[in-house]
Order: structure tokens, then sequence, then C-alpha cells
């Protein structure tokens, strides 16, 4: 595995929320540190972050992360209006004098480029904060957002950043399948879909099956919970998908999540269904990275 | 007319089995559902849908290829990495999936080789379902704006509650605390967060918390699967209260959600299992606080 720009980039995504995406990814990345492999993880879920409940990071270093917001000169604005009919997002209007409304702002700069008196000059204005730490011998990565922000995505371009230039990069993608998704895995090498075999897992499996359809991106399927239905089954070998894994339903799994332990160290087939994921997940890695 | 959101911020955690068993017990209701990138609630209510329209997600860029000079000008403008440039280095393209519709390339591009159509984001709807009418839409997937599209969703049903003289309209919430979130929560007249009772729910129970407290909704907490951690339940539900939380109820881990989910009924209409005389409770609670005030 490996790519011309970077780690070899993984993402862990999962139409549903609550599916277990989270534990899948730290575990692998666990995995992967402990056969002593260069790793980093990093949370792109920033709205609600998890990741590190498990991982238990040392925080090294954290910066703000946002935009470049436009800051009007009142002096110097003769109201022209040019600013407002250039913003698409209706983040700057002119009833006298142009006014902004940051938390509207995409930060693209159309309304600078448009004024034509020089009153706007650009600020910067922080959506979260990205931290990035050691947890053991992984590299650790997370974005944070700020409460009350709206947008996701350059805090999750921030996040992956710091992507490092060798080894493997596990992605922890947000739920769902909207931007804040597509920011995250639109350039992985590979994207693990975690879902579970419920009507609502299938459902949203297929909405994300969709979306990776469209961005071209490879993928395989874990089941997560595994039990008696076995309609994603079905599904994956209609579709023609790879089933990589199924991990099975166990209460135990579900205790051990929440006190915050990672299944890995306590159950022990949560452990099997994980190394065996391992292996079918690098080898289908390696058939995409030639 | 009262409006309710169901959120969770952490994803699984019941929210759409709970919104589908209050709308199995609310009388003149209207549904809304506002997790427009996962949708789920119209499995369980199976909703036949009178009105479709598409939902138009503002404007994507595409260049024409014979017009562009590869100058590169609209490489160096954009601001979201969204513009290529084709393998023989002669033209710019614009990624896939990766256009924000700023429009700014648009006018820096010297010879006006870059159209900027309106972009389909996906579809919205008015449906009737066996508990009332509700309003719900489908996100492309990979589509921007789905801020817009709740917003959306939330008018429309809005709008029926009133013509149809509902008392309520019960609005299903997507995970997080993003954009979708705040589109679903702002102007509620309460939040039903739903959490569970681990140390991620905890983590997320937090920050959803924060969020309404941040656009003063009040709220009632309700832990789902309580009996995974009972300890850690009764710290979740002292931490909400502190923070001015109702304490809606606490339900049972009980296979019933998946069960019912798989017959496509809400919890309390398959009404076997602990949990749904316990969201009969948990709504009569939740009624009854809400008229109080
Ligand atoms: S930077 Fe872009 S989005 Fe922000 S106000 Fe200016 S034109 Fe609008
Ligand atoms: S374009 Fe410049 S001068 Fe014109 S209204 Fe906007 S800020 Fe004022
Ligand atoms: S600015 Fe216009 S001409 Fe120049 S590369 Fe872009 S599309 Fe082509
Ligand atoms: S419209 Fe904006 S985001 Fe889209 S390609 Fe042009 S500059 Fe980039």
């Amino acid at each position: 595995m490996s790519r011309v720009d970077g780690a070899f980039r993984i993402a862990v995504a999962s139409g549903k929320g609550g599916t277990g995406k989270t534990t899948v990814a730290v575990s692998l990345a666990v995995l992967q540190a402990q056969q002593e492999e260069p790793v980093q993880y990093l949370d792109c879920d920033v709205e609600e972050p998890n990741g590190h409940i498990f991982l238990k990071p040392a925080i090294e270093e954290t910066e703000e992360a946002g935009i470049l917001i436009p800051v009007v000169d009142p002096a110097l604005c003769d109201g022209c209006r040019k600013c407002g009919d250039a913003c698409e997002f209706h983040a700057i209007v002119v009833p006298k004098k142009a006014v902004v409304f940051p938390e509207l702002c995409h930060g693209c700069g159309g309304c600078l480029r448009a004024c034509p008196t020089g009153a706007i000059t650009e600020a910067f204005r922080a959506v979260g904060v990205v931290e990035c730490g050691k947890a053991g011998r992984l590299s650790f990565v997370q974005g944070l957002l700020n409460i009350g922000e709206a947008m996701a995505p350059p805090l999750i371009r921030a996040v992956k950043k710091k992507i490092q230039p060798t080894g493997l990069a596990l992605l922890d993608a947000p739920p769902g399948t909207a931007c804040a998704v597509v920011t995250t895995v639109k350039d992985a090498d590979y994207v693990l879909l975690v879902t579970e075999p419920t009507p609502f897992g299938l459902n949203d499996l297929k909405l994300a099956v969709e979306l990776m359809r469209s961005l071209g991106r490879p993928f395989g399927v874990v089941v997560n919970r595994a039990c008696g239905d076995d309609s994603v089954r079905r599904y994956c070998r209609e579709e023609g998908l790879a089933l990589l894994a199924e991990i099975p339903d166990d209460r135990a799994v579900a205790e051990s999540y929440s006190r915050g332990e990672l299944p890995l160290d306590t159950v022990p087939s949560f452990r099997r269904a994980l190394e065996q994921l391992k292996e079918t997940l690098s080898a289908a890695c390696e058939a995409v990275g030639r | 007319m009262k409006q309710i959101v169901i959120i969770s911020g952490k994803g699984g955690t019941g929210k759409t089995s709970v919104t589908a068993s209050f709308a199995a017990l609310a009388r003149k209701s209207v549904l809304a559902d506002c997790d427009v990138d996962a949708a789920d609630l119209h499995l369980i209510l199976q909703p036949e849908i009178k009105r479709r329209e598409v939902f138009r997600s503002g404007h994507e860029a595409g260049i024409r290829v014979s017009d562009c000079t590869g100058c590169g000008v609209c490489e160096e403008v954009c601001r979201f990495d969204a513009i290529g440039r084709a393998e023989d280095g002669a033209t710019c393209f614009v990624r896939d999936m990766s256009c924000e519709g700023c429009g700014v390339c648009v006018s820096a591009c010297p010879v006006g080789a870059i159209d900027f159509p309106e972009r389909e984001g996906g579809e919205w709807f008015i449906s009737d379902t066996r508990c009332g009418p509700m309003a719900h839409a489908r996100l492309t997937p990979g589509g921007e704006n789905s801020g817009r599209l709740v917003a959306l969703v939330r008018e429309q049903a809005v709008e029926l509650a009133k013509e149809r003289q509902a008392d309520w309209v019960l609005v299903d919430g997507p995970p997080g605390i993003g954009c979708p979130v705040i589109a679903s929560l702002t102007g509620t007249d309460l939040a039903v967060i739903v959490t569970e009772p681990t140390l991620s729910g905890a983590h997320d129970l937090s920050r959803v918390l924060d969020l309404a407290q941040h656009f003063h909704i009040p709220v009632a907490l309700v832990v789902n699967k309580y009996d995974l951690n009972a300890d850690l339940a009764v710290r979740l539900e002292k931490e909400a209260r502190e923070r001015g939380a109702f304490l809606a109820g606490r339900l049972p881990y009980d296979g019933a959600f998946t069960e019912a989910q798989r017959q496509g009924l809400s919890v309390v209409e398959y009404g076997k299992g602990a949990a749904a005389e316990e969201i009969k409770e948990l709504w009569k609670r939740i009624r009854e606080k809400i008229n109080h005030e």
C-alpha cells in the first residue's frame, strides 16, 4: 500500500450513525500500531468526535482552524452593492453600507474581489480547533467544531492537512451522506462502510454506496452486530460488493463501549472479527493500491 | 401548535424509533423528517407521496473545455480546491462534488468559459401516513446545503400544521451539532434529546446540550438503553438536570426496537417489550410539561 502524495488513506464511514464506525476505526488503528506499523488516526467527525475517548491521547499541539471572512471599512464603503451581488450565500448585504453575517459566510473571497473601493479586507474567523497528539505509538489528530458553528468542511480540511507523509492514515468520517462526508472521503484510497443488519442500517448503507459510486471510491462493507438478519449480506451479494467482515452481535461489546473501553481488549469474539477485517482490508487495499 | 424536535448528538441512540412512537401516540400531529441525508422515518411510517418537488441547492461551476485557454486563473481563485488540470495540462476542469457554488471562478475567468447552472440537490415530499401528514426529503448523496433542505422541510411541515390545525409538529432531527441540526433546532418549543449511557453518548450529550442552550431551546432528556450502564445513566441525568433539562424518563435496552423496525412499526404499535409502555409514559410527561408552559 502506498501513494505518491502521502500516507495511504482509509476512510471509515457509515450512512447511519451509531453503527460502530468509531469502534472499528479505532480498533484498526490500534491493531496496526500493535504490530509496529506506522499509523495515524484522524477524527473527521468534528461535530461529535469520539475516538479520543478510547485512545486517550496526550494532546501536544492545538491550533485554531477557520476561514477568512470579509471586514468592511465603512469609511471606504460607498454602498454600491457589488459585494452583495457577488455573494451566493447572502452573507453580505448592503442596506446603506455593507454588513457581513459571519455565520453565513463560506469564506470564498468573492466580495473582496468585487469591491471597487477597497473597503473590504479579510480577517480570520475560527470555526473550531485541530488537536494533535500521541496515543502510545499511534499518532492522533482530531477536529472539534465550535458550538453553534454550522460549517464543518473547513475544519475537516484542516484536519486532513495533518495527514503524515508515509504509513497509513485512518480517517473516521462523520455519519450521513452530506458535504462533510464528501470532504472526508473524496480522496480516500479506500473506504470502509460500517453498517448493521437492520432496515435503517440497510437503507442508509444504500445511500452511502450511491455516494461512493458517484465519488468513484473503492469501498467494502463491514456488518456490525451481525445476527440472523441476512438482509445486508444479501444486498452485498446482489450488488457485487465486497463484504469484508461481520462482527457478531454481543451485549458485552456494548457494555465495554459504554465504559469507554475498546472491546478489542475485552471481548475475544470482537478481536477475532477485527483481526480478520484487518486481513481482508489490507488485501482489498493491496488490490486497489497497486 | 407546538414544535418538538427529537435529536441525539450521537447517532444510533434510537431517536427515530422514539419519533415514530410519538407520531403514533400524538393526536393531530404533522411529522417532519429532517435527517435528510440518512432519512429513516419513512421506513416506519410508509408515507404515500402526494407532492414531490426538486430541491435546488444553489449553483455549480462547469468549464466548457472548448473555450478554456488553460490560463489557470480559476484554479488560483478557487478557495475550495475544486478545480483541477486536465492530464495534458491544456485545460482546467471542476472536480466532481467539490464545488462550493461560490461563483468566484465564473466572474474571474477572462474568457467567460465557465457556466454556472443551478444544481439539483435532491427532492422533497409531502405525504400522508397513518400517523398524519409528513414532510420529508432525500438529499442527493453528497449534496450541498443540507441545512437549507432541512429548513425547507420544516417550513412545509409548519404550513401543513397550520392548514390542518394540528397540535404538534414532530421533527426527527439529524445527528451531530452542525448546520442541519441547527436548522432543525432553531425556533422549536422543545428539544427531546435521546441519549445512551456510554462515554461517547455522554460526550455528545454535553455538546448537544450546549447547542440547545446556545439557541435558548428548552430540553427534555430521554436515556435509552439505560441498563447498559446504570451508573452512567444517573450521571447523565444529573448533568442534564443541573443544566436545566427536564428528565422525561428512561428506556431499557430492548430488542423490540429492532424487531418493530423489521416489521415497519413503531415500538408502541409493535406493543411488545418493556419499552413500549415506557414510551407512552414519556410522551405523556412531555405533553404535560409542554402544555404547562
Ligand atoms: S467571502 Fe464569499 S461567502 Fe463570505 S461574504 Fe464574501 S462573497 Fe459572501
Ligand atoms: S462592494 Fe465595497 S463599496 Fe460596494 S457596497 Fe460592498 S463594501 Fe461597499
Ligand atoms: S479561468 Fe477560464 S480560461 Fe482560464 S483555466 Fe479557468 S476556465 Fe480556463
Ligand atoms: S464556483 Fe467557487 S467553489 Fe466552485 S469551482 Fe468556482 S471558485 Fe471553486
